[in-house]
C-alpha cells in the first residue's frame, strides 16, 4: 500500500518538475529510459493479400542494442513483415510498438531500411542523392552534409561526391546504398540481404560497420539466407515460414536445444578403441595417419570422463563438439513444419 | 509538407539543369520564327523557272494581247503545229517549252489546247486561263462600247475592319490574329500536356525499375512522392513557357521591325504589269501590316492568363492519368495500350477546332467541349478570341479544378499499390483492383 502511494507521489512530482523545467524533463526521461528493454515489439500481426495470407499472428520482441536475425524461406512473409515495420504497408490486425510508443510516422526518421531489391537514381550525383535521401529522413541540410563527409572518409569514398551513380560499379553503388541507409543515425536498422552484391572484401567492410553501429547502441534487424553471417552476428533469431513464426529465441539457447552431445575426436594412428559405456561411435573416418570418430556421449557422462578414458589409450590430436549449424536447424524446422502441415 | 517541397525541388532541379532543357528553351522559339520567316520569304519569291510558250493563234486576235510574265514567255509562231510539237518533244533543254493552240472559234467554244511534256504548275495553267479570259472579256466589252480603262480602274478590294464594341468604347479587334494565336497556343497545350505528362510517367517507371522506390517509400508517403513529382515537373513546364514567351516576344519585336519595310519594298520590285502578282503583294502588304498592328493590340494579358490557367488545370488532370499508367506498368513498352484513351479527348477537340469550332464558336458542341475537363484546355482556348461570357469561363475553370481533384484522388489510390507491384500484367482490371485495396 505504502509503496503504491509513494510511487504515485513520485510520478506526480516528476510531472510537475518536467512541466516547469525542460532541462529537468530531459533528466526525467533519462530516468525513464529503462521503462522497456525492447526497441520494437510486434504484436499479433496478420496481413492478408487478395489471394494469399502473408502473415498469420506473428509476434516478436526485439531487445534494444541486439542484432536480431529474421530468417525464413522465400515467400515466408519476411518482406511483408518488414514492410509493415517500415510503415510502407499497414497490418490487418495487430499492432507494433516502437520504443514503447505505438509505431507512428514520426518514427520514420529513427529507422533505417536497406531493402533486398535496392537501387538509386542513376543519373543523380552521389553527393546530391545522399543529401536528398538524408533530408527525406528528416536530417537538416548542414547536418546531412557533415554525415556524408564522415561516411565518405570512413568508407574510402572521398572522390565519389560528384560522380553519377550510373558511373559506379555495382559494388560501389551498394556502398552508397549502405551509407544512405545509416546516414541519419537511426536507432533501429533493418537490413534485408545486406551482403548480396558485395565481394568478400566489401562484405567484411560492411560487417565491420554493422558491428560498430551495434556497439554504439543501434538495434539491428537482419534478414538473410546467408546462415554463416547469422552465426557470426546475431544474438537472437526468429524463423518464419508460411506466414507463421516457427522458432524464436536467443541464438545460444536455440543451438543449445539442438545439442545432441555429439563430438568429433581425432587421434593419431589407427587403433580401434575398446568397448565402453561412455559413448557410442556413430562414424569413423580414417585418414593418413589419423582417425576421426564421431561419437555421441551418453547421458550423465561429461567430456572430461571421455578424455580421461581416451588419454591413456591414444595420442589425441583434437576434440570438438558438433553443434548443428543454423543452416541445419533452419532446414530441420522448415521440413518439420511442412510435414506437420501435410498431415 | 516539408517533404513534398523537398521532392518538388529535386524533380524540378534535376530536369531544369539538363542540357536538353536549355536547348529546347532557345531552339523552339527560333524554330517557330524561322518557320514563319521562311514561309513569308517563299511566298514572296518565285521558284518556278521560265517557260517558253509557243502560241499558234488561229483566231488572229489573241496572241499579241498575251503578256509575258516572270515565268512565261509567249512566242507567236507560224510554224505548223506538228513541227512545233516535234521540236518540243525532241528538245534537250531542262525545262521544255509548251504549245498553246488557240482555235478560230475560241470565243464561242471557250476551249484552247495546251501541249506539254511535263505537267506545269497549277499557277501556270491558271495564269494562262486568266489572261485569255481577260483578253476575251476586253474584246467583248470593247465591241459593246465600254472603255477598258474605266474597267481597269475599278478594283474592289474591301477589307473588313472589325472593331469591338465594349463598354469603354470601340476597340480595334482582329479575329484573324487572335484565332491564329489561339491555334498556336492549342498546339502548345496539346504537345506540352503530353510531353510533361509522359515525363511524370517515365519518372515513376524509372523509380520502379531501378528499385529506388522501396527506399523512398520508407521515408515518405506515396501521395507525397506522387504530388511532389507532378508539381515539380509542372513547374519545369511553366518555367519553359515563361522563358518561351519572353524569348518569343523579343524575337517578334525584332522580326516586325525587320519585316514591315520589306513588304513595301516587294511592291516596288515587281514593276511588271502582272496583274496577279501585283494583286497578291498588294493584298499581303496591308494584311501583314494589319496583322502586325493587330498582334500589338491583342489582349495579351487575358490570352496568356487563360493559357496558363488551362495549361495548369489540364496538366494536373492529365498528369494524374499518366501517374496511374506509370505505376501500373514495369517498363515503357507496356504503356502503349494506355496511351490511346488518354490522347483521344484532346486530339478529338484539336481536330474539331479547325472546322467546327471556328465557324460556330458559340454553338452547343463548342460549349460542351469547353466545359468537359478533359477537353476544355483546348476547347475553351479556341473559343476565347470570339469572346466567352464570364459565367462560362468560371464554370469551365471550376469543372477543370474538380476534374483534376478527382483524377488525383484516383491516381493516389492506384499509385500507392502499383509502385510496389512487379510482374503483374498491366490491365484495366488490375488497376481497378488496386484502387479498391484497403488503405
Amino acid at each position: 500500500m505504502r509503496s503504491l502511494f509513494l510511487s504515485w507521489v513520485i510520478e506526480i512530482t516528476k510531472k510537475c518538475i518536467s512541466l516547469a523545467n525542460p532541462v529537468t524533463k530531459d533528466l526525467i526521461s533519462c530516468l525513464n529510459i529503462n521503462r522497456s528493454t525492447y526497441m520494437l515489439t510486434v504484436n499479433h500481426i496478420t496481413k492478408q493479400y487478395a489471394q494469399h495470407k502473408a502473415l498469420d499472428d506473428v509476434s516478436i520482441q526485439i531487445e534494444k542494442g541486439s542484432i536480431f536475425g529474421l530468417l525464413g524461406p522465400n515467400g515466408a512473409g519476411k518482406t511483408s513483415l518488414i514492410r509493415i515495420i517500415t510503415q510502407i504497408t499497414a497490418p490487418d490486425t495487430g499492432h507494433i510498438e516502437f520504443n514503447s510508443e505505438p509505431l507512428a510516422p514520426k518514427h520514420i526518421g529513427q529507422i533505417g531500411y536497406l531493402p533486398e531489391e535496392r537501387g538509386l537514381y542513376k543519373k543523380m550525383k552521389v553527393g546530391d542523392q545522399l543529401l536528398y535521401l538524408a533530408q527525406l529522413k528528416g536530417l537538416e541540410k548542414e547536418e546531412a552534409k557533415r554525415q556524408i563527409r564522415h561516411w565518405f572518409e570512413k568508407m574510402d569514398m572521398r572522390s565519389w561526391w560528384d560522380k553519377k551513380v550510373e558511373d559506379l560499379s555495382k559494388g560501389m553503388q551498394q556502398k552508397v546504398q549502405f551509407v544512405a541507409t545509416v546516414i541519419h543515425q537511426p536507432v533501429l536498422l533493418i537490413l534485408d540481404e545486406p551482403f548480396s552484391g558485395f565481394d568478400p572484401v566489401n562484405v567484411d567492410t560492411i560487417k565491420r560497420e554493422i558491428l560498430e553501429l551495434n556497439q554504439s547502441g543501434t538495434t539491428i534487424i537482419f534478414s538473410t539466407h546467408r546462415m554463416e553471417s547469422v552465426e557470426e552476428l546475431c544474438d537472437h533469431i526468429a524463423l518464419i515460414n508460411k506466414s507463421r513464426k516457427i522458432l524464436d529465441g536467443k541464438l545460444d539457447q536455440i543451438k543449445n536445444n539442438y545439442r545432441e552431445n555429439k563430438f568429433s575426436v581425432t587421434y593419431f594412428g589407427q587403433q580401434n578403441l575398446p568397448e565402453n559405456n561412455l559413448f557410442i561411435v556413430e562414424n569413423e573416418k580414417v585418414n593418413q595417419g589419423t582417425t576421426t570418430l564421431t561419437i555421441r556421449i551418453r547421458e550423465g557422462i561429461t567430456i572430461n570422463d571421455v578424455l580421461s578414458f581416451l588419454i591413456p589409450l591414444v595420442p589425441i590430436q583434437g576434440l570438438k563438439e558438433i553443434i548443428p549449424s543454423i543452416h541445419d536447424i533452419f532446414v530441420r524446422e522448415v521440413t518439420k513444419q511442412v510435414s506437420s502441415l501435410a498431415l | 509538407m516539408n517533404k513534398i517541397l523537398l521532392i518538388i525541388q529535386r524533380e524540378y532541379l534535376s530536369r531544369v539543369r539538363k542540357k536538353s532543357f536549355l536547348i529546347a528553351t532557345i531552339l523552339v522559339p527560333l524554330l517557330f520564327i524561322g518557320m514563319y520567316a521562311l514561309i513569308f520569304y517563299m511566298a514572296l519569291n518565285n521558284t518556278e523557272p521560265v517557260t517558253q510558250v509557243f502560241v499558234v493563234d488561229e483566231s488572229g486576235f489573241m496572241a499579241n494581247e498575251l503578256k509575258n510574265t516572270e515565268q512565261l514567255t509567249f512566242i507567236s509562231s507560224n510554224d505548223p503545229v506538228a513541227k512545233i510539237k516535234q521540236n518540243i518533244t525532241s528538245s534537250k533543254a531542262e525545262h521544255r517549252s509548251v504549245l498553246l493552240v488557240i482555235p478560230k472559234d475560241v470565243a464561242t467554244k471557250q476551249e484552247v489546247e495546251l501541249y506539254d511534256t511535263e505537267k506545269k504548275g497549277i499557277g501556270t495553267l491558271n495564269h494562262i486561263e486568266e489572261q485569255l479570259n481577260n483578253i476575251l472579256k476586253s474584246k467583248a466589252l470593247k465591241e459593246a462600247g465600254v472603255d477598258i480603262q474605266v474597267i481597269d480602274n475599278i478594283k474592289p478590294n474591301i477589307h473588313v475592319n472589325s472593331k469591338e464594341l465594349t463598354l469603354e468604347g470601340e476597340k480595334e479587334s482582329s479575329v484573324g490574329a487572335a484565332v491564329g494565336i489561339s491555334f498556336v497556343l492549342s498546339i502548345l497545350i496539346y504537345i506540352s500536356l503530353f510531353l510533361y505528362g509522359s515525363q511524370v510517367m517515365r519518372g515513376i517507371i524509372e523509380e520502379k525499375s531501378n528499385r529506388i522506390i522501396e527506399v523512398i517509400i520508407s521515408s515518405v508517403k506515396p501521395f507525397q512522392l506522387m504530388m511532389g513529382k507532378i508539381v515539380g515537373i509542372g513547374l519545369v513546364g511553366l518555367t519553359q513557357f515563361i522563358l518561351w514567351i519572353i524569348l518569343s516576344l523579343g524575337f517578334m519585336v525584332t522580326a516586325t521591325t525587320l519585316l514591315t519595310p520589306k513588304a513595301g519594298h516587294v511592291q516596288q520590285t515587281t514593276a511588271f504589269p502582272n496583274q496577279e502578282q501585283v494583286q497578291e503583294v498588294e493584298e499581303t502588304a496591308p494584311k501583314t501590316a494589319d496583322i502586325i498592328k493587330h498582334i500589338k493590340t491583342l489582349d495579351y494579358k487575358s490570352i496568356i492568363t487563360f493559357f496558363l490557367v488551362y495549361f495548369i488545370g489540364g496538366y494536373l488532370t492529365y498528369s494524374a492519368l499518366f501517374a496511374i499508367v506509370g505505376s501500373a506498368v514495369d517498363s515503357e513498352t507496356e504503356t502503349q495500350q494506355f496511351m490511346l484513351p488518354i490522347i483521344m479527348p484532346l486530339l478529338f477537340t484539336y481536330m474539331l477546332s479547325f472546322s467546327v469550332l471556328i465557324n460556330n464558336p458559340h454553338g452547343s458542341l463548342a460549349f460542351w467541349l469547353s466545359m468537359i475537363p478533359f477537353t476544355s484546355p483546348i476547347g475553351m482556348l479556341v473559343r476565347i478570341p470570339f469572346g466567352v461570357p464570364a459565367w462560362q469561363l468560371i464554370l469551365s475553370i471550376t469543372l477543370l479544378i474538380l476534374g483534376f481533384l478527382c483524377t488525383t484522388y484516383i491516381a493516389a489510390r492506384v499509385y500507392r499499390v502499383g509502385i510496389l507491384m512487379y510482374g503483374k500484367k498491366a490491365s484495366y482490371k488490375e488497376i481497378i483492383k488496386w484502387f479498391n485495396y484497403k488503405g
